[in-house]
């Protein structure tokens, strides 16, 4: 489960002069599900496509369990690729489109006609082997898809937006199924999104990319509550920010003098020194939004309430200007639960739910708003 | 690029081995004849000379260019007459309809074009369909004399190639967006003004693209001229026929082809120009 | 401007491109054997023209050229526009601009360019010389034909195939053909009635030893009415339109 399956050292793309992948170094885990995250134009559908074999990188190499995979072609690659409009052959049945790889690989028809079938079964379209692409809905063209990319046994499974296309019903019930098709055939998966939802709730790991450089690599859990820097804070979730001073440093823990408000909190990993700034990270989930006489907290006031179902999303303005998110789960024994539009109220968290960073170029509040 | 090697080398051997065989090559020699000495036998033969391009400028022939070039231009004319309004009212039609009435218009394309110049004989021949008509209505008494005249050979050719004028045309109207003719409406244009102002020059590589696939066939279509003009009504065509397949004065034939040659390249110009006034790529 | 007046337009200027045609074929059915007075109806010229052994002969020999001619240029046309699709290669606008020209150039410059190269090579005037002159004017036909289709290919298809480990050739057999055979269909039927209609191309490169069915038709309407070719006539104008119809089925069935 550990062991490296493909390896990438220095992998850098050009385009026309513009750089689309830097140096990339990635070490891609056998059995895992890797997804790469980022906004449009962040490079990783290039990397994709480096990987498929369907471009060549301008320097650096690919290694996959230990062989040097960087000039060979697609067609002799030991990975498959799930297309994010499925590019599946219209001119061929659902079987044919299946036993497209296999054909390929000259296998005997009695073998290729069991494993279609076999494939078929395990994306629940046995009975649609006949249609041709066009007679099916996005979701069954996404299964033939998967089906046809998977039957080769393909060492790792490169899936490039597969559900971009599907509604939103029809993509949560996909994430479980390509999670479940993942565990049952242990295949590695490298999946493409841009949507941060999705990547959090499917991944072993996570790659954050942006303008072709790694952010962050790590667990799910790891990017969303220990971001490496404001990017990938923002871009993984809502976050809301509030720059500090530090005052004081006594051994683990270190106070700091968040809006005219004093904490103190623990230290956080990285040096720092008296005087200095840190931005304080909570996302909206880790706030308490307390009664207006509450003797703590930012006041402020409420100025929009979301009901987002399980949660209740409300928006307050400090009285500074700024703006806070908060997101909070329903409470019906709670009385002072229900806040109404205009209200006074106070906003805190508690102690050691907050995520500290240092204050990097570029981090004027704002600026990454997206 | 390694696997896709042998069948690319392939692919572009034998497309470029047609093209250099099939096309430079013969054009080439055709250019080279051009500048060779007549011989009956040979096909080239030295020395280099111009005479045959002086030739061509020989009252007798030059008569003969000057009244083909003339019937080209009156069929290049009336079909830009007939056409233009064709093609801005087959844009304007609904969108329904367009398809079909599309198709409508490629037929001659393929259909044998001899056969149609054969058909404008049925008509205007002296025993022919026009003729007995008016004598059946009693306009006339004898035949008028309609076939083997100049007139008959535009007619033939403004059949033959109306829809060849109309395709380029009909493709600017297209494009020619219903808004721009508002817009010069909304600042004071009248109707002639926007039309001067807005819809010519907009629509002018449509009419050069129009003129350059009617204009250079109307000079070459020796057949028209054979089976509608007689002896009188030669084509530019029928003058590098008679001289390649009966007179075997290839040089003069070949002089002849390059002048076609060197119009046609004056005219893909003009078109290439035109677009590239209004913004649009030049020649594909 | 009356809405009407534009479509009264229209309808007078396609009466004018069918009523020529209409009368071709109305007469091909004429009794009457001088004159251009109606003497009834008659298949006696569709008759007349299976009879006529030599006849006979130039229409199969036209109809073998054709299909050959179609054939070949369908096949080397595909090649040029996949070429022209899918490869970065030198020369490539050259090769463009060089099927433009042969598209755009007066067909007689075309047919005497030929004959001096059959001149200079020495070919013999027949089958092979009037083959390649007709693949040759029909080629840009079926390139412009299969690229407008290819440009709308999705690339995502191609690359499907080598990832599941196709090389190039397969791919092009496997993948590309198959979904690009409306376009070829289209492309081939075009270069059938291309060949099939051509006259001027093959008074040059035509010799004694094959006699086609444009050239006979040529050498009989020069002089005079023949009732023959109305009845041949209507033939090939029925046939061309078949083969149009045929090609705008294929292509609007395959549009999805």
């Amino acid at each position: 489960m550990n062991q490296t399956l493909l390896s990438l050292r220095g992998i850098s793309k050009h385009y026309g002069g513009r750089a689309v992948l830097k140096a990339l170094d990635l070490d891609i885990l056998d059995g895992e599900f890797l997804t790469l995250l980022g906004p449009s134009g962040c490079g990783k559908t290039t990397l994709l496509r480096l990987l498929a074999g369907f471009e060549r990188p301008d320097s650096g190499t690919l290694t996959l369990s230990g062989q040097d995979i960087t000039s060979i072609p697609p067609e002799r690659r030991p990975l498959n690729t799930v297309f994010q409009q499925y590019a599946l052959f219209p001119h061929l049945t659902v079987a044919g489109n299946v036993a497209y790889g296999l054909r390929m690989e000259k296998r005997p028809e009695a073998e290729i006609a069991q494993r279609v079938t076999e494939a078929l079964a395990m994306v629940q379209l046995a009975e649609l082997a006949e249609r041709k692409p066009h007679q099916l809905s996005g979701g069954q063209q996404q299964r033939v898809a998967i089906a046809r990319a998977v039957i080769k046994r393909p060492k790792l499974l490169l899936l490039d937006e597969p559900l971009s296309a599907l509604d939103y019903k029809l993509r949560r019930q996909m994430q479980i199924e390509l999670k479940r098709l993942q565990r049952e055939l242990g295949i590695t998966f490298v999946f493409v999104t841009h949507d941060q939802e999705e990547a959090l709730s499917m991944s072993d790991r996570v790659v954050v990319l942006r303008d072709g450089e790694v952010q962050q690599l790590g667990t799910p859990r790891e990017v969303y509550e220990r971001p490496t820097n404001l990017f990938t804070a923002r871009f993984v979730g809502e976050t809301n920010l509030f720059p500090a001073t530090v005052k004081a440093i006594n051994g683990d823990r270190i106070a700091l003098d968040v809006r005219g408000l004093s904490r103190d909190l623990r230290k956080p990993t990285f040096q720092v020194s008296v005087g200095e700034q840190v931005n304080v990270l909570l996302r909206p989930e880790d706030i308490r939004v307390l009664a207006a006489d509450a003797d703590y907290g930012f006041a402020g006031t409420v100025i929009e309430r979301n009901y987002k179902g399980s949660t209740l999303d409300s928006l307050i303005r400090l009285e500074d200007g700024n703006e806070v998110l908060a997101s909070e789960f329903f409470d019906e024994d709670d009385p002072a639960f229900d806040y109404s539009l205009g209200e006074q109220v106070r906003v805190s968290w508690v102690d050691g739910w907050e995520w500290m960073l240092p204050v990097a170029n570029g981090d004027a509040a704002g600026a990454l708003d997206g | 690029m390694d696997e896709r090697q042998p069948f690319r080398s392939a692919v572009l051997l034998l497309v470029w081995s047609w093209l250099l065989l099939l096309v430079l090559l013969p054009n080439l020699l055709v250019i080279a004849a051009s500048f060779a000495t007549r011989d009956p036998q040979d096909f080239l033969s030295l020395p280099v000379t111009l005479e045959s391009y002086q030739r061509l400028i020989n009252p007798l022939y030059l008569g003969v260019f000057t009244h083909s070039l003339y019937m080209a231009a009156m069929t290049t004319l009336l079909c830009l007459l007939i056409g233009y309004p064709f093609a801005w009212a087959l844009s304007r039609v609904d969108k329904r309809w367009q398809t079909l009435l599309m198709i409508l218009l490629i037929v001659p394309f393929w259909t044998n074009s001899l056969v149609r110049t054969y058909a404008i004989k049925l008509l205007l021949a002296s025993n022919g369909l026009i003729n007995n008509l008016l004598q059946s209505v009693g306009l006339i008494d004898a035949p008028i004399t309609m076939l083997y005249t100049e007139g008959a050979v535009i007619a033939g050719l403004v059949y033959l190639l109306l829809p060849f004028m109309i395709l380029p045309l009909y493709t600017v109207f297209e494009d020619l967006r219903d808004d721009l003719l508002q817009a010069s409406h909304d600042l004071g244009a009248g109707r002639m003004a926007t039309f001067v102002r807005v819809v010519i020059p907009l629509t002018l590589p449509g009419v050069i693209a129009g003129v350059l696939l009617v204009l250079l066939p109307a000079m070459g279509m020796f057949y028209v001229a054979d089976v509608l003009g007689g002896a009188k009504n030669l084509l530019v065509g029928n003058v590098i026929k008679n001289q390649f397949l009966d007179a075997r004065d290839w040089p003069f034939g070949a002089a002849a082809s390059v002048l076609l040659t060197v119009a046609m390249a004056v005219l893909i110009l003009a078109y290439g120009l035109s677009r590239r006034r209004i913004g649009q790529e030049t020649v594909e | 401007m009356s809405r009407w007046l534009p479509r009264i337009y229209l309808m007078l200027v396609y009466a004018l491109l069918y009523v020529p045609i209409l009368v071709l074929i109305i007469y091909s059915f004429n009794d009457s054997r001088t004159g251009y007075r109606w003497g009834g109806w008659s298949l006696r010229w569709y008759q007349a023209l299976f009879d006529n052994h030599a006849m006979v002969q130039a229409m199969w020999n036209s109809l073998w050229l054709a299909l050959a001619a179609a054939t070949v240029s369908t096949v080397i046309g595909g090649l040029t526009a996949l070429a022209l699709h899918r490869y970065q290669f030198r020369g490539k606008q050259a090769l463009r601009g060089m099927l433009f020209v042969v598209m755009m150039s007066p067909e007689i410059v075309l047919a005497i360019s030929l004959l001096a190269m059959f001149l200079v090579v020495g070919l013999q005037l027949g089958f092979v010389s009037l083959l390649l002159a007709h693949v040759t004017f029909c080629l840009p036909f079926v390139v412009i034909t299969v690229m407008a289709r290819l440009s709308g290919l999705d690339e995502r298809l191609l690359e499907a195939a080598r990832d599941l480990g196709a090389g190039e050739f397969t791919t092009v057999r496997t993948i590309l053909v198959p979904v690009m055979m409306p376009a070829l269909l289209a492309g081939w039927l075009l270069a059938f009635t291309l060949s099939l209609d051509d006259v001027v191309v093959s008074t040059f490169v035509s010799g004694p030893s094959y006699e086609i069915l444009p050239l006979r038709i040529y050498s009989m309407v020069r002089v005079g009415l023949k009732p023959e070719v109305n009845a041949l006539g209507s033939l090939l104008l029925v046939f061309s339109l078949a083969m149009l119809v045929l090609s705008q089925f294929i292509l609007m069935r395959n549009k999805r």
